[in-house]
């Protein structure tokens, strides 16, 4: 094929992934490295790609230590209860202490935060939430990473990480295609931050048709930080912790901001209260220790977000759904009115169009609610990723090793979605956790831990072949056939998907079967993963956009794989609401108080797994 | 079809395909105009609308839900640092004009040029501080919390928890 090769050399840093992690990694970097060559390489443009490419109403991970209001360890006991005790607390404490200083720079940078006029204090959607105008959140911090970048390649699909061939286990940049020309892109690199995205579209929607373009998490979210970093034989943790969103019928609009600012609660098709009838089974089943309604009722301590929609699930299998959002007496209000449609203007614009086409006005009428398909992500109430190293004032020994937010591969970091163990980080938490892993791979440059990496002709060349693969099998096979997309010796993309998402939701725990799942389905849903992995060695893309598409797909199969793998492993329920074992159905301390890591060796293929002691943080007077 | 384009308006000049996240707005060879090519992976997250310079770009809900007959219209102004939303009900009983800012500031003169600032020092580059702190952490004198400051310890096991 007669694409040209185009390399970028003696690169410093590169940022793969320019979402808000890795425009924090970019920015920041420029300050710790300022000789120091620094390369971003972006799927999209960068002034609109990732998750917070539309916007955001709210910033949802705000300490306002400045304000008094909470101090980072608040935070790590929140983000601890939400997951059923299963975080990484020494990466959240550390996320915790930096973030308001990013939030800070924000609203110098010119990103309109909202002040709450009687205190001047930021207006306050919740306890850790803060209402902003977001609509340029990502064009404003795109320019701070533009500021700091010496290259910003946009359109570049990143496949593979280069890795070195002087000392194994140490990465040695990237490579990828370019969108738009179809040109092959090496990037040699001394270090690497992945801050690419989590996964929307790996399980089966439940829209069909045009509206799967309607994902909770953005559609463009294909996996590739996991894809990636797997693919490179970095060590992952708590890949099983997938989640699912209550959020407003099929438009998946906020619903954030109408529970904490608007005052709005949920109730059945009856009209009653249904959420604490579940509450006293579901403490049996989960143990006092993570539910205790007694103790939520008089403290205020937040019921985690995976028990609330087991509730939901429970109530609407049980025949009296839907689900109603109560919002006729908040939207009484004119102000709250403004208010709840500006939420979805800034970030989900879907929503609006949704309820304007169905003519919902949720001041005579109380939208319906529902529990979305599945998502593969680290940064919402969720925490899949990398397992990297912490900080070196916080971190046990089993949690570190030289370097912060540095994954298992010498040289190559995380931030955001790429990070496991991290919940509750949403967009500012990854901007900080970019800007720490800037520093770190700063400091292993100076260190000399890059020194002597080489790359052979051989191995640019190898992953060349196989980027194009996907066309030339196409060219080779197209015209055995006369017309259609039915062909004997290939799939396309989209057929591939179909075919992962089918298999996602029906062995993996997903909408169609009520996030059920036990050890012979995922058996059975493992051997089919392994099948769809030859096929995808015979995918065919008719052009460059299906090989974006096929890139996305592959990235998408291997993140699944560590999903199914990780859910295979954790013999319990852990997060009922999210999925359920049906064989283990009870969360089982004693045997996975632990956190759950496994790499996939790049080689074999195969998988191990293993399980890592879970601390926690402890007031240092109680012991 | 989440986002379309109207052929009157459309002169094909590439800004929508330029900033999709998508990268499912393409020119038609044909019409060399612009449409969305795969519209089950449109967020109908708008920024190709906001970026059209001749308001060509509109969006129709997704057909397995979204009856016809509705209208969610945008115009996004940097020069002004505002965004103006019109929304229409399909019953035409509600007609909303909603106008939010996007920026308090003119566009990137705050950001700072990280090259130019004074360089780190050792003492910095050896700590956990990040640009700008501690001061920008919450502008006092403290410096950033540590396990000791907060007097705290890391426990392993469900016992601590």
């Amino acid at each position: 094929m007669a694409y040209k090769t185009i390399i970028e050399d003696n690169i410093d840093i590169l940022v793969a992934g320019a979402g808000l992690g890795g425009t924090g990694a970019a920015f920041e970097a420029r300050y710790w490295g300022q000789d120091k060559k620094i390369v971003i390489a972006e799927k999209a443009n960068i002034d609109r790609s990732g998750a917070v490419a539309q916007g955001l109403y709210a910033i949802n991970c705000y300490m306002g230590t400045r304000f008094g209001e909470n101090n980072p360890e608040d935070h790590v006991r929140y983000a601890r209860i939400d997951l059923m005790g299963m975080v990484r607390e020494d990466l959240l404490f550390d996320m915790a202490r930096h973030v308001d200083s990013a939030v800070h720079q924000f609203e110098e940078w010119g990103l309109p935060l909202m002040r709450n006029p009687k205190t001047g204090a930021y207006q306050r959607e919740g306890r850790w939430q803060i209402m902003i105008h977001g609509e340029s959140y990502k064009p404003i911090v795109a320019e701070a990473a533009k500021k700091s970048a010496d290259k910003v390649f946009n359109r570049i699909c990143v496949t593979h990480l280069l890795m070195d061939e002087s000392k194994p286990n140490r990465v040695a940049g990237a490579v990828g295609f370019n969108v738009r020309t179809g040109n092959y892109h090496v990037f040699k690199s001394k270090t690497v931050i992945v801050g690419a995205g989590g996964a929307s579209n790996i399980y089966k929607p439940r829209s069909v048709g045009e509206g799967a373009g309607r994902v909770w998490y953005a559609p463009w979210s294909s996996g590739s930080a996991y894809g990636l970093l797997i693919g490179a034989g970095a060590k992952m943790t708590q890949m099983e912790n997938r989640i699912v969103l209550a959020r407003f019928k099929d438009g998946y609009g906020p619903v954030g901001a109408y529970f904490l600012h608007l005052k709005t609660y949920t109730q059945n098709c009856l009209g009653e209260e249904y959420e604490s009838n579940w509450f006293p089974a579901l403490e049996k089943m989960v143990g006092k220790r993570y539910l205790d309604v007694e103790a939520s009722h008089l403290t205020h301590r937040p019921i985690p977000t995976c028990l609330r929609n087991h509730a939901i699930v429970s109530e609407v299998n049980a025949g009296r759904g839907p689900i109603h959002m109560v919002t006729m007496h908040s939207f009484q209000d004119p102000h709250l009115e403004e208010i709840g449609w500006h939420n979805f203007l800034g970030m989900t614009v879907g929503q609006a169009v949704l309820w304007a086409a169905t003519d919902v006005n949720p001041k005579e009428e109380n939208p319906e609610l529902t529990t979305s398909e599945p998502y593969v992500m680290g940064s919402h109430a969720t925490a899949c990723g990398a397992w990297c190293s912490g900080p070196e004032d916080v971190s046990p020994p089993e949690y570190f090793w030289g370097y912060n937010r540095m994954t298992t591969v010498e040289g190559l970091f995380g931030a955001g979605d790429a990070v496991g163990g991290t919940p509750h980080a949403f967009s500012s938490g990854s901007f900080t956790e970019g800007r720490l892993a800037a520093k770190a791979a700063c400091k292993y440059i100076d260190d000399g831990k890059a020194e002597g990496i080489r790359v052979s002709a051989e191995q640019i060349n190898r992953r060349k072949a196989e980027v194009y693969k996907p066309m030339e099998h196409y060219k080779i096979y197209r015209n055995e056939i006369t017309a259609g997309s039915v062909n004997p010796n290939y799939i396309n993309p989209r057929q591939g998907l179909d075919r992962l998402q089918k298999l996602m939701d029906e062995y993996a725990g997903g909408v169609t079967v009520s996030y059920m799942t036990n050890e012979k389905l995922l058996h059975i849903g493992l051997k089919k993963m392994k099948i769809l992995e030859e096929d995808l060695e015979k995918i065919g893309a008719e052009n460059i956009h299906e090989l974006l598409r096929a890139w996305e797909l592959k990235h998408r199969h291997l993140t699944s794989e560590a999903v199914f793998h990780h859910t295979l492993f954790r013999k319990e329920t852990r997060w009922p609401g999210y999925y359920y074992r049906g064989d283990h159905m009870k969360v089982d301390d004693e045997n996975w108080h632990v956190l759950t890591v496994s790499r996939r060796d790049p080689q074999t293929g195969g998988y191990t797994m293993e399980k890592a002691p879970c601390y926690h943080l402890v007031d240092d007077k109680a012991e | 079809m989440p986002t379309f384009v109207y052929m009157t308006r459309c002169d094909g000049c590439g800004e929508c395909v330029d900033i999709c996240p998508s990268d499912i707005m393409h020119i038609d060879t044909t019409v060399r105009r612009a449409y969305n090519i795969e519209p089950n992976m449109c967020w109908e997250c708008y920024s190709c609308v906001k970026a059209c310079p001749h308001q060509a770009i509109d969006v129709r809900g997704y057909a397995d839900f979204a009856p016809l007959g509705h209208s969610v219209r945008v115009k996004r102004d940097e020069e002004k640092g505002v965004i103006a939303w019109r929304i229409k009900f399909r019953n035409g009983e509600k007609d909303m004009d909603l106008l939010a800012p996007i920026t308090t500031k003119p566009w990137g003169k705050y950001i700072p040029q990280l090259r130019d600032a004074p360089a780190p020092t050792k003492e910095q580059r050896d700590s956990q501080l990040l640009f700008n702190e501690p001061k920008y952490i919450r502008f006092d004198e403290g410096g950033l919390h540590t396990l000791e400051s907060n007097g705290l310890k890391m426990v392993a096991g469900v016992e601590a928890y």
